[in-house]
């Protein structure tokens, strides 16, 4: 297993004091590891964006440590933090790209403020605007990009310093679907190419379904559940998963059944829909699909399906026990109204 | 052609027509007053700029959050001074700053003698302009120079001011011109200039003529710098592509 880049420990944040006091983080637990691309995922208000500005410490934690590339930035002093911020450096939701300064100069700037000398500096600027895919656009405004393209500068100003991990708080947030997925699809090749590890924050599964290894879910400043995304995707194991994973909310309730119900949880590997064809075929058992949500991952099958069995208890356990003998397929009974 | 306006004046009932326009037409006495009118709005302007900029920097980012907070005891100050000097009337404020003007020049009285007072009354209106302005800059883009590990010095002279330029312009035409109109009262310590001359002779002596005249001279004054400053504003701000700035014009 490679070795851990980024590493949060026991990290709180607390804004206000006394009763004010809003608990934004509390006791996260975070490893990243080197050149993978880790997704931290959370609706609006779990605290994600403090947490990733607590990696870099644009936010003090109250309490804990974030040891980056073996640094414990928390002890760092602030000339020591700005040297820090070099290899750990961040794109944004809004992109904040200096309005007043070329796309080229808008690259240049970490380069400037660094010391590098202006030659060097322009040289290396247009070597990322190239590789951005932006080259023609040096000497254009940002004010007349489009959205994708301005992030494609701010991807290539962050790259300036040869970090080590690039931050993208909600970096494809205000982007159109195809827009995003270029952008995905470039943070995907950077990765690659660069070895650069990426740290992606978003509300979006999509986002971290197309590009993540890894993911974290954050739910009310606690991390609700960790690992690899295909296996928090097949078994989301807390309401905070399931909320993510199953905007819908695949529920008994809402589609009762007289009979048995089971959750049948598609684990990649195997197409779902010759399941039930082959129940039919195989079993002569026909069961009911009272729900599904279940999504295409590299052309695997994940999620989950409620599946209604006859009332018939011998046809129930037939096809029960067929179920179970699937590869990559999980079963389980659902008994009260609720997941 | 002066003989006939000075008759048409008379017939119109103007009193003392041929002095007003010997006045007018001394081209010594008029050009004087223009330059008086310019250049000493001009030089207080920049005097004011070299108090009130760096004033109006730190009242915003020496404020709690501010990219480096100073003691809240110091910003208090900062802020009352500010708003103590302008809630004081030019007119007496000119009278009060007096000695200093001593001080500085060696004399209180007299043209240059009321860049003084000038420079006092407009740096803290000055500082304003530039904690307006800055204000102005999204938070976002500082947050980003930050994470790019800049300094707070860094960030002002790279990120804020440049970022900021074309408001920055905008506010000094501003300053530039409240000054002007300033300067039109520093004929009460014997200033000179146009305002002087409105004041003195149009008003004191009931010479109507000169008065307009002086008047119209300064509301052209006024228009130039207005139109010098929007233009420097918009050419120089690269949020507005080409197009839509040939449009504006």
């Amino acid at each position: 297993m490679s070795q851990s880049i980024i590493q949060v420990q026991h990290l709180r944040k607390t804004f206000g004091d006394g009763s004010d006091a809003v608990h934004a983080l509390e006791d996260i637990n975070l490893e990243i590891r080197q050149g993978e691309i880790f997704g931290i995922i959370g609706l609006s208000g779990a605290g994600k964006s403090t947490l990733v500005r607590c990696m870099n410490l644009l936010e003090r934690p109250t309490s804990g440590a974030v040891i980056v590339d073996g640094q414990n930035m928390t002890e760092l002093s602030e000339k020591a933090l700005r040297l820090a911020r070099r290899k750990i450096t961040m794109i944004f939701q809004s992109f904040n790209l200096l309005m007043q300064r070329t796309c080229l100069k808008n690259v240049c700037f970490p380069m400037e403020i660094s010391g590098v000398s202006p030659a060097q500096a322009k040289r290396r600027a247009a070597e990322l605007l190239e590789l951005v895919g932006l080259a023609d656009k040096a000497d254009t405004y940002p004010a007349q990009l489009s959205g994708g393209q301005k992030q494609r500068v701010a991807i290539a100003r962050a790259l300036a310093t040869d970090p080590k991990v690039l931050l993208c708080d909600e970096a494809t947030s205000a982007l159109d679907p195809t827009t995003t997925a270029s952008i995905l699809g470039l943070l995907k090749d950077l990765n690659q190419k660069l070895g650069v590890t990426v740290v992606v924050i978003t509300h979006q599964m999509s986002v971290i379904e197309d590009i993540c290894t890894r993911v974290a879910i954050l739910d009310g400043g606690v991390v609700a559940e960790q690992g690899n995304v295909e296996e928090i995707f097949s078994n989301p194991s807390t309401d905070a998963a399931r909320r993510l994973v199953y905007p819908g909310g695949v529920t008994t309730a809402q589609y009762p059944s007289s009979g048995r119900t089971v959750r049948v949880a598609f684990n990649g590997g195997t197409a779902y829909q010759p399941l039930i064809a082959s129940l039919a075929i195989d079993c002569g058992v026909k069961v009911n699909i009272l729900g599904a949500d279940t999504r295409n991952i590299d052309g695997k099958a994940f999620g989950t399906m409620l599946l209604g069995l006859p009332e018939d208890p011998n046809e129930a356990a037939k096809a029960l026990s067929y179920i179970r003998a699937q590869k990559n397929i999980s079963v389980e009974e659902v008994q009260d109204s609720h997941a | 052609m002066r003989e006939s306006l000075i008759a048409i004046l008379e017939s119109w009932g103007v009193n003392s027509a041929a002095g007003q326009v010997e006045f007018l037409t001394d081209p010594g006495t008029m050009l004087f007053a223009v330059w008086e009118t310019v250049y000493v709005p001009l030089a207080a302007t920049v005097f004011a700029y070299l108090i009130g900029l760096p004033l109006g920097i730190l009242l915003v980012t020496g404020e709690q959050g501010g990219i480096r907070p100073m003691p809240k005891m110091l910003m208090n100050i900062l802020n009352v001074a500010v708003n103590l000097l302008r809630s004081i009337p030019f007119l007496i404020l000119m009278v009060v700053v007096m000695p200093l003007s001593r001080l500085i020049l060696g004399t209180s009285v007299g043209t240059a003698a009321t860049i003084v007072p000038l420079t006092v009354a407009a740096a803290p209106y000055v500082a304003r302009l530039v904690e307006i302005s800055l204000r102005e800059m999204d938070r976002g883009v500082i947050e980003a120079a930050q994470s790019m590990g800049c300094s707070p010095w860094q960030i002002v002279t790279k990120v804020m001011l440049p970022e900021c330029r074309p408001s920055l312009i905008n506010g000094a035409t501003n300053a530039a011109i409240t000054i002007l109109g300033y300067g039109a009262m520093s004929g009460a310590i014997g200033g000179g200039g146009l305002g002087s001359i409105s004041l003195m002779r149009g008003h004191g002596r009931s010479q109507y003529v000169v008065l307009y005249v002086a008047v119209i001279i300064l509301v052209i004054l006024v228009q130039i710098i207005q139109s010098i400053g929007t233009a420097l504003s918009v050419k120089s701000d690269r949020r507005i592509n080409q197009t839509e700035s040939k449009r504006r014009k």
